[in-house]
């Protein structure tokens, strides 16, 4: 068994920004590259240092990307027990490197996984979490982070800072912050960890998985999005915003009412149990504008949007409203964008 | 069996209101609700006793009128409903909360028996946190089975459980010891009407009351003071201005919608 060791209670002796690198199977969660870009922004007013953190089977090859991201030091824990995600020996195996190196801000994306696992990491270090923020600054005069992040489904934003208590922790959703690259990439430090843990000792097995194909779709990495809602009407009339995203060289999404009815997987669900999208381009077709879809894409850069209803509150965050049965309007709006095409082309 | 469920009485985030003038929210006659993720996990266990036999309880933290969300629950099926309040609670963050619910559930379990099954919803939707779960699993250092999607197993004799849950490229199906700490999904499954004669045991069993006169509790742990999150500020978030309104025929808009997004043509 991990003995994830004895917190330090002294706040000074915490210094630098930690950022959970998750994985699956070897593969980075893109999340985890955006944060440590914002890691950079806010290390650069701390004058500190960012280290990343990954835990699996085999992860020494994410180093490279991770240094590219702005990580200075990248800590590594490879065991045969960490193949799969389970909640207990990853709290406890990270829990321990955490209360070894006292990181003073720690950051993960807010995925299924880092839900899972911050949740019960920052109870085993018994310190603040601040789920879900879209918003991160550092407080020139205390230095202490403030997390700024949406409640009550998006009608009210709080900032929340974690004054006394270390590491603040903090988890951030996949798309909120964007990944960029370091101009001038350095090479940093890899350093191994190891803990004393076998399959024995780990009282949860993981007896089947199902990948579903849809299942990994990130919206986020598109410039445009075409969306529908309940006013679709159905799945085959989600082809035409399939049709209208290729064009535009974007992807399609749903509201939750189209997922609820079949039209759209969930992996794409747009909104608070959804993804947050902030595309340049996002179309919303038949979807009435519920705050809970709202959340999820008012930062968006151009919003345009099609309703039969005037007074769907989808066009008060609108850079364009039309108003227009949507089944008519996108097959004529495609007819004329082919049109367009061909003249540019030519 | 025994299960233990935490529940959550909320405002229906749904009806709630932003007054953009005053930057506050407009919670009068918005009504408060049981957590919707909440009602899965009584509607799975009560069919687990149906089945199998035992009992299921219900606590939740918070302010009297929460009794009302307890209620729901007993009507629905539940055995027993527990109430923890108290001032030394007030402006508990995730950590005092999961804190104060710890020691609530140890002291249902010392009246009630050991529980097998513990429950939570996904997150509560006024704060949408989804840690006050993993709390509590962890400080009782039992296994964790978050975005529970289906029961598949319970066996009580040979105290194990096979659930499976969401992950973030499809399911997984895991084999857990109980006791075990299960976060719901609302797709575990369909809620039921509940029979009357649920209806009518329900409004007669009486809603039992914890506080720190009945719970051993330690007050470094508890309410605002030793919560180690402060909010700061809250506000409005910045509201979007409803932009230009295109006009004409079906034809002209298209016209006029194809030309905003030719840039973006591939
Ligand atoms: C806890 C919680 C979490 C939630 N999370 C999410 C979330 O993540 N994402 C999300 O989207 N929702 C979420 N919701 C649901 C949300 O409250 C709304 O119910 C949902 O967004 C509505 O979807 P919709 O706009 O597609 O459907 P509706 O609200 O039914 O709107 C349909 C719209 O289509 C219009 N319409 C109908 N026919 C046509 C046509 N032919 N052409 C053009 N317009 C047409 C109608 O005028 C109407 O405005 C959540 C709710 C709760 C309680
Ligand atoms: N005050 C409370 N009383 C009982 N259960 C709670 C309370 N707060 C949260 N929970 C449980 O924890 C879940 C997650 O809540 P949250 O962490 O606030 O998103 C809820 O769905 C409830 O099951």
């Amino acid at each position: 068994m991990i003995d994830i060791g004895k917190k330090d209670p002294d706040k000074t002796h915490y210094k630098d920004i930690w950022v959970f690198v998750e994985q699956t199977n070897g593969e980075p969660q893109q999340v985890s590259f955006e944060l440590l870009t914002k890691a950079r922004e806010l290390a650069e007013k701390l004058n500190c240092k960012i280290a990343a953190v990954s835990i699996g089977k085999s992860v020494e090859h994410i180093a490279e990307e991770a240094f590219k991201y702005g990580a200075d030091k990248f800590y590594i824990l490879e065991d045969e027990v960490f193949s799969d995600y389970r909640t207990e020996p990853f709290r406890d195996a990270l829990s321990r490197i955490l209360i070894k190196y006292k990181p003073e801000i720690f950051l993960i994306g807010a995925t299924t996984q880092g839900r899972d696992l911050s949740g019960t990491v920052a109870t085993e270090l018994k310190t603040g979490l601040t789920a879900d923020t879209t918003q991160q600054e550092i407080d020139s005069e205390t230095g202490n982070l403030m997390m700024t992040r949406p409640t009550f489904g998006g009608s009210l934003m709080a900032t929340i800072i974690c004054p006394d208590d270390r590491p603040q922790m903090s988890t951030v959703r996949p798309g909120v912050f964007k990944a960029i690259p370091k101009e001038t990439p350095q090479k940093g430090e890899v350093i191994r960890e190891t803990v004393d843990l076998k399959e024995e000792d780990i009282v949860k097995k993981i007896l089947k998985k199902v990948v579903s194909n849809e299942g990994n779709i990130n919206l986020s990495f598109y410039d445009v999005i075409v969306a529908g809602g309940k006013g679709m009407g159905s799945k085959e009339n989600f082809k035409m915003l399939e049709n209208l995203a290729d064009l535009l060289g974007g992807t399609w999404a749903g509201s939750r009412k189209a997922v609820e009815l079949g039209y759209v997987p969930q992996s794409r669900q747009v909104g608070q149990t959804g993804q947050t999208v902030h595309p340049k381009l996002y179309i919303a077709c038949g979807i009435s504008g519920a705050i809970q879809h709202l959340v999820g894409m008012q930062s968006s850069d151009i919003i345009i949007s099609v309703n039969k209803d005037e007074n769907a509150p989808i066009f008060d965050v609108s850079t364009y409203c039309i108003v227009e049965d949507a089944l008519k309007f996108i097959p004529k709006l495609i007819d004329e964008l082919k049109q367009n095409k061909k003249i540019k082309t030519q | 069996m025994h299960a233990l469920i935490f529940i959550k009485q909320v405002p229906d985030a749904s009806q709630v209101r932003v007054n953009y003038e005053t930057g506050t929210l407009i919670r009068e006659g918005v009504p408060a609700i049981l957590n919707p993720f909440e009602a899965h996990a009584v509607e799975e266990a009560v069919r687990l006793r149906e089945k199998i036999g035992g009992k299921v309880s219900v606590l939740t933290m918070g302010p009297p009128q929460a009794t009302d969300a307890l209620k729901e629950c007993l009507s629905m099926g539940a055995d027993n409903a527990y109430l923890l309040s108290d001032r030394v609670f007030a402006g508990s963050d995730t950590l005092a909360t999961s804190y104060a619910l710890y020691e609530g559930a140890r002291k249902i379990i010392e009246l009630e028996g050991d529980v097998d099954l513990f429950f939570a919803g996904k997150q509560a939707i006024d704060g949408d946190t989804a840690q006050t779960g993993p709390g509590i699993a962890t400080r009782f250092g039992i296994p964790l089975i978050t975005y529970l999607i289906k029961l598949d197993e319970v066996n009580i004799d040979k105290k194990y459980a096979i659930a499976t849950r969401l992950t973030e490229f499809g399911q997984e199906t895991v084999k857990t010891p109980l006791p075990a700490f299960f976060t719901v999904e609302e797709t575990l499954n369909e809620l039921s009407y509940a029979p009357l004669p649920w209806l009518i045991k329900a409004a007669q069993t009486e809603i039992k009351r914890l506080s720190s006169e009945n719970v051993e509790l330690d007050r470094n742990q508890c309410g605002l003071k030793h919560s180690p999150t402060k909010v700061k500020k809250a506000f409005t978030p910045e509201k979007r201005q409803r932009g230009e309104t295109l006009k004409g025929t079906c034809n002209d808009l298209a016209k006029q919608a194809s030309e905003i997004l030719l840039p973006f043509v591939k």
